[in-house]
């Protein structure tokens, strides 16, 4: 007789590992988004501004990999909860993980536009898929910080959730993301 | 001086004129075509390439593509017209520690010596002053034709800060690179065949 495959209480290492990293990440390059913007023109502003494009192609990149790992990889099985519940933690995870890709190609296309390829590390050149042309970029400059706005907004979500969960539920969900052995 | 000595002066000097040495004579001057000429010049800030252009820029060309060393070529650039892509850099470059425009409205270059080095392919030499700094530069060049049109092409790298562009802060090449390249391409009227 077969035993069934029981779901893991806890995410894998590789999944903990790239929530939190990336968390730090994407905390980092918002905040920082958000200070450089009104920063005058001057080397320090060229060199955050930069920074920032970095942060955001390997967010771009480490959001890949984490969604071929979270494709490939079963999650902890659903606590016990109201459906709408449920339904709203699951919608949040797929809006996270789109925005984890909108909200950096975006800022690549607006990087293009304005003028300004990417070149990672001031050593890879990124290709442009979109020409230099200052309508364009204006538009694009607003979509990528909407979007960033919007990420905000499910990540402050997402983390009351999982406090209210841990903290008035007391079901232990944070204990499933928490770094370190189970 | 009698009214006749005075003619056969006049006649003489009028000979004289007639036989300068062929060599001397100015070549028949070229007319730029706005449409279709540019002058870009690419900077690299963090190994980012950033591409800007001039948008005005006048050219005195007398250039006989057999005998070019007879030829002149001189430049004059409207510094304040240079045009990135990004409206906050066009704010920053007609700045004193960049280009100085209030100063310094135009860059200037004007040929010492102009000689062929190929088919259709010149070497220029001559001076080239931007903000009140002149340096030597030597410029290759590329000349194609199809029927009365010429396109003269070419490109060549500058230091800025031999020329001062980017001071104080902005003197650090770490962040923005002292090499500039320029790119240009001419559209030529009233060149004479190659």
């Amino acid at each position: 007789m077969q035993t069934p495959v029981l779901s893991p209480s806890r995410y894998s290492t590789v999944a903990i590992t790239l929530h939190w990293l990336l968390a730090l990440m994407i905390v980092c390059s918002f905040s920082l988004g958000l200070y450089m913007s009104d920063l005058p023109f001057s080397p320090t502003r060229l060199k955050l501004f930069n920074w920032h494009k970095w942060a955001g192609i390997t967010i771009l990149t480490l959001s890949t990999l984490r969604l071929l790992w979270r494709l490939t990889h079963r999650p902890p099985a659903d606590l016990s909860m109201p459906a709408w519940q449920r339904l709203a933690a699951h919608g949040a995870h797929w809006a996270l993980y789109a925005l984890f890709f909108a909200v950096p190609l975006m800022g690549w296309a607006y990087s293009s536009a304005a003028g300004f390829p990417v070149v990672v590390f001031g050593v890879l050149p990124l290709p442009d898929f979109v020409a230099p042309d200052r309508a364009v970029a204006e538009i694009l400059k607003e979509r990528h910080g909407q979007l960033a706005w919007a990420l905000a907004v499910v990540v402050v979500v997402h983390v009351a959730a999982a406090l209210k969960h841990h903290f008035i539920d007391r079901d232990g969900l944070l204990l499933r993301m928490r770094p370190g052995r189970g | 001086m009698s009214s006749r000595a005075l003619l056969t002066l006049t006649l003489l000097a009028a000979l004289a004129g007639a036989f300068v040495p062929p060599a001397l004579a100015q070549p028949k001057p070229a007319q730029l075509q706005a449409a279709g000429s540019e002058i870009v010049f690419i900077t690299k800030q963090m190994g980012v390439p950033v591409e800007g252009k001039f948008t005005k820029f006048t050219a005195q060309i007398a250039l006989d593509p057999k005998k070019p060393e007879t030829g002149t070529v001189a430049f004059t650039i409207d510094t304040g017209s240079a045009r990135f892509g990004s409206a906050e850099i066009d704010a920053e470059v007609p700045k004193a520690t960049w280009l100085n425009v209030a100063k310094f409205p135009r860059a200037t270059f004007a040929s010492s010596s102009i000689k062929a080095v190929g088919a259709g392919k010149f070497e220029v030499a001559g001076k080239l002053s931007i903000k009140g700094s002149v340096h030597d530069v030597v410029v290759p060049v590329q000349v194609t034709q199809t029927g009365a049109a010429s396109t003269a092409s070419g490109a060549f790298s500058i230091k800025r800060l031999e020329f001062k562009v980017g001071e104080a802060e902005w003197a650090d090449t770490s962040m923005v690179a002292n090499d500039i390249q320029i790119r240009f391409k001419l559209a030529l009227s009233g060149l004479a065949p190659l």
